[in-house]
C-alpha cells in the first residue's frame, strides 16, 4: 500500500517535471508543444551517453543534459514555433508535432534503435525504514524534482524574468504593451521547459534502467495527460496533475497488472476532457478567440480536376498500371491505395471542418480488428466485414469523441490523440477478443462472390475500387450543402452557432464519416497483411495520414491520393529504411507548414 | 379563448404591441469586473432600441448574453414570453434571434453567397428532417444521419429547397445594391472591411429573425458607408424588423431609434426616447458630457 503510494509519487514527480514544461509553454506561447516528450527522450539518451560512454560524474552529466536540452528547446522555438506566431495556432501545433518526429528519429539514427542499460549511478535498495525498502536513487529523484519545482516557483514569483513570464502567460498583448520583451520571455520559457524535460529524462532513465530512443512518445503523452489533468497552462496544476496521475497509475498497476498503464493514462486523459476539460486548476477560455485553422491550412483552393482528367487518371490506374507493373510494384501500389483511403478519411474532418485529428490510427485499428474477427472467426462474407469495419470504426470513434465536441481547437486535437492511444491500449488489454499483444493471424484474403482475391493484381484492383468509392463519397459530400456547413464550422464555430446550427453536431458528423472511411482502410489492411497486432496502429501511422493530407492539400480529396503516392510510394520505391522515412516525413511536414501550407494540390487562397 | 379576450386588452395590445424581448435583472461578472450589473428593459414588436454608453460599459456583454454566447450569472431573458437565458446560442437563433459581432465574424474561407446561405440553413425543412429530435441526446443522430443521407442522395425535394434557398440568398445580397451581388463568388476574407460587415448583416437577416442584434455595425466605416447603413436600418425598420442596436455614432442612433438605453459601468442609467435621453443629466454626465467637459476644460 505505502510502497505503491511511494512509487506513484516518485513517478508522478517526473511526470510533473515534464508536464510543467508543457504548461509553461502553453501559457506563454499558446502552443501545445508536442516536442516536449522528444526533448525528454533526448535527455535520457544524452544522459546515457555522458555517463556510460564519457564517464562523467552524475552531477556533471545532469548539468550537461540540462544545458543541451535547453539549447534544443530554444531551437524548437526559433525554428518551429516562433516563425508561425502570426498564423493560427494549429500551424504551430503541427510544427511541434513534426519536430517531435524529427527528434525521435534523429536520435534513433544517431544512437541506434535498440534498448540499452542505463548505468546504475545510484543505489536502488540500500535503505530499510519501517517495513519497506528504497534507495538513494528514490531519495535523489524525489529531492531533485521537488527542488526544481520549488526553484522554478521561486524564480517565477520573485525574479524580474519570472514576473515577465507570468505577465506574458496572463495576457501576452497586454504584456507586450507594458514593455515586456515577449519574444525573449518565450525563448526563456522554452529553455526552462526543455531543461526540466531533459532532467526528467535522466532521472527516469536511471529509474527504469532500460532505455531506448523511442521512449519520447509515451513520455510526452503521459506528460500531456498530467498537464491536462492539472489544467493546461497552470503550473501548480501540472504538479498536482503529475502526482495524481502517478498515484492513480501505480494503484491501477498494482491491482490489474503492468499491461494497463497506457489504458489508465489515456483513459484519464479522455475522462478529463469529457468531464472537466479545464482540468483541476485551469479553465477553458470563455469565448473562443480565433478559429483554429482559419484560412491558413484549409485556405488553399483545391485545384479541380476536370471530368475527363479524372477519367484519364482512373483509366491509367485501373487499365494501365496492373499490366505494366510487376508484383512488387503492385503490392506497393496497394499500400499507396490503403494509405490514400486513410488520408482521405481526414479530408472532411480536418480539411473542411478544421478539426485536426492526431489519432486516425484509432478508427483504422477498430475497422481492421472488426473485419478480421467477423470475416476470419465468424465467417462473415468479406463485403459485409468491410462495411461493418467502417460502421464499427464510426460508432466507436463517435462515442469516444462525443463529449469533446463542445470543445474546440487544441482540446479536440488532444482528444483525438487520446483516442488513437486508448484504442491501441484497449486492443492490448482485451485479450479474449483481440489476443492482446500476440495479435490476430491467418486472416483470410478478401473473397468476392466465392472468388478469393489473392494475386497482387486482384488485390490492387479491389483496393482501387474501394478508394474510388471512398473518393466518390467524400467528393459528393464536400460539394453538397453539408460540405458548405462543414467549411463554416471550420471557419468560425461561434458564427455558426449564432446562425442556429449546433457546431458540435456537425463536427461529430464529419468525424464519424472520417472514422467510417478510416475503418474501410483498416479492413483492407487486415485482409492484405493477413495478420494484425496493436503495434501496427502507432502514433506514427496517424502522423503519416496527417502529413499526407498536409502535403496534398487538406481540402482536396485528390490531394490525399497524390500525397499518398509521394509519401508512401516514393520511399518504397527508393527502399528507404523506416527511421529515415519517418525523419523525412517530419522534415517535410515542418517545411510544408512553413513554406507551402496550402499543400501541393491547391492554389493559395 | 376568444371570450377571454376583453375589449380593454385588445385595445391595449393595439396601442402597445406585445414585447418581443423582456430582460430583467440581467447580471454577468468576469472575475471582479461586473460587466453587466442588473439591467432590465423591454423591446416591443417592430421597435428599434439602441444601447449606447462609453467603452467598457457592458454593451457587448449585454448583447452576448442576449445572443447566448454568454450565460448570465443571474437575471431573466424572455423571448415572446419564453425563458431563454439558459439556452445555447444555436437554440436562441432557432427561436429567432440573429446577431452580428462587434469585431465582425464571417466565414472567411467561404464565398459571400455561402456565408448568407449558411445563415438560413437552420430554417431548411426538407434538407434537415426531424428538427425536434435535434435537441435530444443520442437521438439527435437520427436527424444528422438523415441529413447525411440526403446530402448523398439529393432527392428532388431537397434540390428544390436548395434552389429556393439560393434565390433567398440573392435577395439578401441585393439588399446591399451592387456592393455584394457582383462579389457573391468571392471568398469573404478577400472583401473590404465594410463589405465583410455587410456580409455579416446579410447572413443574420437570412435567418429572418424576429429579433436582430447588431453590435456596432458601422464601426470602422467612413461617412458615406455609415449613411448607407443608416438607410438600410431605416428600410429594415419600415419592414417591421425588431432591432437591438449597439452603436457609438450618436447621430445615427438618434435618427433610427424608437428608444435609447444608456449604459455605464454595467448598469442602465437612463432610458427613453432619443430626445429624452439627449437631455437627461446623468447621460450628459456619464457619456456625452465627458467630452463636453473636456472641451470646456481645454477652452478655459
Ligand atoms: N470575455 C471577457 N472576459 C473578461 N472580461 C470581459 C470579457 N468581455 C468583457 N469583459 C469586460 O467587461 C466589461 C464590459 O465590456 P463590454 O461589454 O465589451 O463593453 P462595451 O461593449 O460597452 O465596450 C469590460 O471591462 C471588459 O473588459
Ligand atoms: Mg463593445
Amino acid at each position: 500500500m505505502i510502497d505503491t503510494l511511494l512509487a506513484g509519487i516518485i513517478h508522478g514527480n517526473t511526470y510533473a517535471l515534464v508536464a510543467i514544461g508543457l504548461s509553461l509553454i502553453f501559457g506563454v506561447s499558446n502552443v501545445v508543444n508536442f516536442a516536449q516528450g522528444s526533448v525528454f527522450a533526448a535527455g535520457t539518451m544524452s544522459g546515457w551517453w555522458l555517463i556510460a560512454e564519457q564517464h562523467w560524474p552524475l552531477w556533471a552529466a545532469i548539468a550537461g543534459v540540462c544545458a543541451f536540452t535547453a539549447v534544443l528547446g530554444l531551437a524548437v522555438n526559433l525554428l518551429a514555433v516562433q516563425p508561425l506566431a502570426k498564423v493560427p495556432p494549429i500551424a504551430a501545433l503541427l510544427a511541434t508535432y513534426a519536430v517531435s518526429v524529427v527528434l525521435d528519429n534523429l536520435s534513433q539514427v544517431v544512437f541506434g534503435p535498440d534498448t540499452r542499460r542505463f548505468p546504475q549511478a545510484l543505489d536502488t535498495l540500500n535503505f530499510h525504514v519501517g517495513g519497506f525498502r528504497f534507495g538513494t536513487l528514490d531519495v535523489v529523484m524525489f529531492a531533485v524534482s521537488v527542488g526544481c519545482i520549488l526553484l522554478l516557483g521561486g524564480f517565477l514569483k520573485f525574479t524580474k524574468y519570472g514576473q515577465a513570464i507570468r505577465a506574458t502567460a496572463q495576457d501576452s498583448d497586454a504584456a507586450l504593451q507594458m514593455g515586456v520583451p515577449v519574444g525573449r520571455v518565450r525563448n526563456l520559457s522554452f529553455m526552462l521547459a526543455s531543461a526540466l524535460g531533459g532532467l526528467a529524462g535522466v532521472l527516469v532513465g536511471m529509474y527504469n534502467s532500460n532505455i531506448s530512443p523511442s521512449s519520447g512518445t509515451a513520455a510526452g503523452l503521459t506528460a500531456f495527460t498530467a498537464a491536462t489533468l492539472g489544467g493546461l497552462g497552470s503550473l501548480p496544476g501540472a504538479v498536482l496533475g503529475g502526482l495524481a496521475l502517478g498515484i492513480v497509475e501505480a494503484f491501477g498497476i498494482s491491482y490489474w497488472g503492468a499491461g494497463v498503464d497506457n489504458l489508465i493514462i489515456f483513459g484519464v486523459l479522455l475522462l478529463v476532457l469529457w468531464l472537466r476539460p479545464g482540468g483541476l486548476l485551469g479553465k477553458v477560455p470563455l469565448i473562443s478567440a480565433e478559429p483554429l485553422t482559419g484560412t491558413f491550412l484549409g485556405g488553399g483552393r483545391p485545384i479541380r480536376l476536370r471530368w475527363w482528367q479524372a477519367l484519364a487518371l482512373i483509366g491509367v490506374a485501373a487499365g494501365v498500371v496492373p499490366w505494366v507493373a510487376d508484383d512488387y510494384q503492385l503490392t506497393t501500389g496497394t499500400q499507396v491505395l490503403i494509405f490514400a483511403i486513410l488520408a482521405l478519411s481526414l479530408t472532411l474532418v480536418s480539411g473542411s471542418a478544421a478539426q485536426i485529428s492526431l489519432g486516425q490510427a484509432g478508427p483504422m485499428a477498430v475497422g481492421a480488428y472488426t473485419s478480421a474477427l467477423l470475416v476470419g472467426e465468424h465467417g462473415w462474407p468479406f463485403l459485409a466485414g468491410l462495411f461493418a469495419a467502417g460502421l464499427a470504426a464510426a460508432v466507436v470513434g463517435t462515442v469516444l469523441m462525443s463529449p469533446t465536441w463542445r470543445l474546440s481547437g487544441h482540446y479536440v486535437s488532444i482528444a483525438t490523440l487520446g483516442i488513437g492511444a486508448v484504442t491501441v491500449a484497449a486492443i492490448l488489454n482485451l485479450d479474449w477478443l483481440t489476443h492482446g499483444p500476440l495479435g490476430i493471424t491467418a486472416i483470410p484474403p478478401p473473397s468476392l462472390f466465392g472468388h478469393q482475391i489473392i494475386t497482387p493484381t486482384e488485390t490492387y484492383l479491389l483496393d482501387l475500387t474501394v478508394l474510388l468509392v471512398a473518393l466518390g463519397l467524400v467528393v459528393r459530400l464536400q460539394k453538397s450543402f453539408l460540405g458548405t456547413v462543414w467549411s463554416a464550422v471550420g471557419a468560425d464555430e461561434t458564427a455558426l452557432g449564432a446562425s442556429g446550427l449546433r457546431p458540435a453536431d456537425y463536427k461529430a458528423l464529419a468525424y464519424a464519416v472520417g472514422a467510417f472511411v478510416a475503418g474501410l482502410a483498416g479492413s483492407l489492411l487486415a485482409h492484405q497483411y493477413s495478420y494484425l497486432d496493436p503495434t501496427m496502429f502507432s502514433p506514427e501511422l496517424s502522423m503519416l495520414a496527417l502529413t499526407i493530407i498536409v502535403l496534398g492539400g487538406m481540402n482536396s480529396p485528390f490531394g490525399a491520393v497524390l500525397g499518398a503516392v509521394v509519401l508512401v510510394g516514393a520511399p518504397e520505391v527508393l527502399r528507404m529504411a523506416q527511421d529515415a522515412r519517418l525523419l523525412t516525413y517530419g522534415v517535410l511536414l515542418l517545411l510544408l507548414i512553413r513554406f507551402r501550407p496550402q499543400g501541393l494540390w491547391a492554389r493559395r487562397a | 379563448m376568444t371570450a377571454e379576450r376583453s375589449p380593454a386588452s385588445a385595445s391595449a395590445s393595439a396601442s402597445a404591441p406585445a414585447p418581443v424581448l423582456e430582460v430583467a435583472g440581467l447580471a454577468r461578472s468576469f472575475g471582479a469586473v461586473r460587466a453587466v450589473n442588473g439591467v432590465s428593459f423591454q423591446v416591443r414588436q417592430g421597435e428599434v432600441v439602441s444601447v449606447i454608453g462609453p467603452n467598457g460599459s457592458g454593451k457587448t456583454t449585454t448583447l452576448n448574453l442576449l445572443g447566448g454566447l454568454l450565460t448570465p450569472d443571474s437575471g431573466e431573458i424572455r423571448l415572446h414570453g419564453r425563458r431563454i437565458e439558459r439556452l445555447p446560442a444555436e437554440r436562441r437563433a432557432e427561436l429567432g434571434i440573429a446577431r452580428t459581432f462587434q469585431n465582425g465574424r464571417v466565414f472567411a474561407s467561404l464565398p459571400v453567397a455561402d456565408n448568407v446561405y449558411v445563415g438560413q440553413y437552420a430554417k431548411l425543412k426538407r434538407t434537415r428532417p426531424f428538427p425536434r429530435l435535434r435537441h435530444l441526446p443520442v437521438l439527435r443522430w437520427l436527424p444528422l444521419l438523415a441529413e447525411l443521407l440526403l446530402a448523398l442522395v439529393q432527392p428532388p425535394t431537397v434540390r428544390r429547397e436548395q434552389s429556393e434557398a439560393a434565390a433567398r440568398t440573392e435577395t439578401q445580397l441585393a439588399r446591399f445594391g451592387t456592393r455584394l451581388l457582383p462579389r457573391a463568388d468571392h471568398r469573404a476574407h478577400t472583401l473590404s472591411y465594410a463589405n465583410r460587415r455587410r456580409t455579416e448583416i446579410a447572413r443574420a437577416l437570412a435567418l429572418e429573425p424576429t429579433l436582430l442584434l447588431l453590435d456596432e455595425p458601422t464601426a470602422g466605416m467612413n461617412q458615406t458607408e455609415t449613411a448607407e447603413v443608416l438607410d438600410q436600418l431605416l428600410d429594415l425598420k419600415a419592414e417591421g424588423q425588431t432591432i437591438v442596436l449597439v452603436e457609438h455614432k450618436i447621430d445615427l442612433v438618434m435618427t433610427v431609434s424608437d428608444r435609447v438605453i444608456v449604459m455605464d459601468e454595467g448598469q442602465a442609467i437612463a432610458a427613453g426616447t432619443p430626445a429624452e435621453v439627449r437631455d437627461d443629466e446623468r447621460v450628459v454626465e456619464a457619456y456625452l458630457g465627458r467630452r463636453r467637459a473636456q472641451r470646456e476644460e481645454a477652452s478655459r
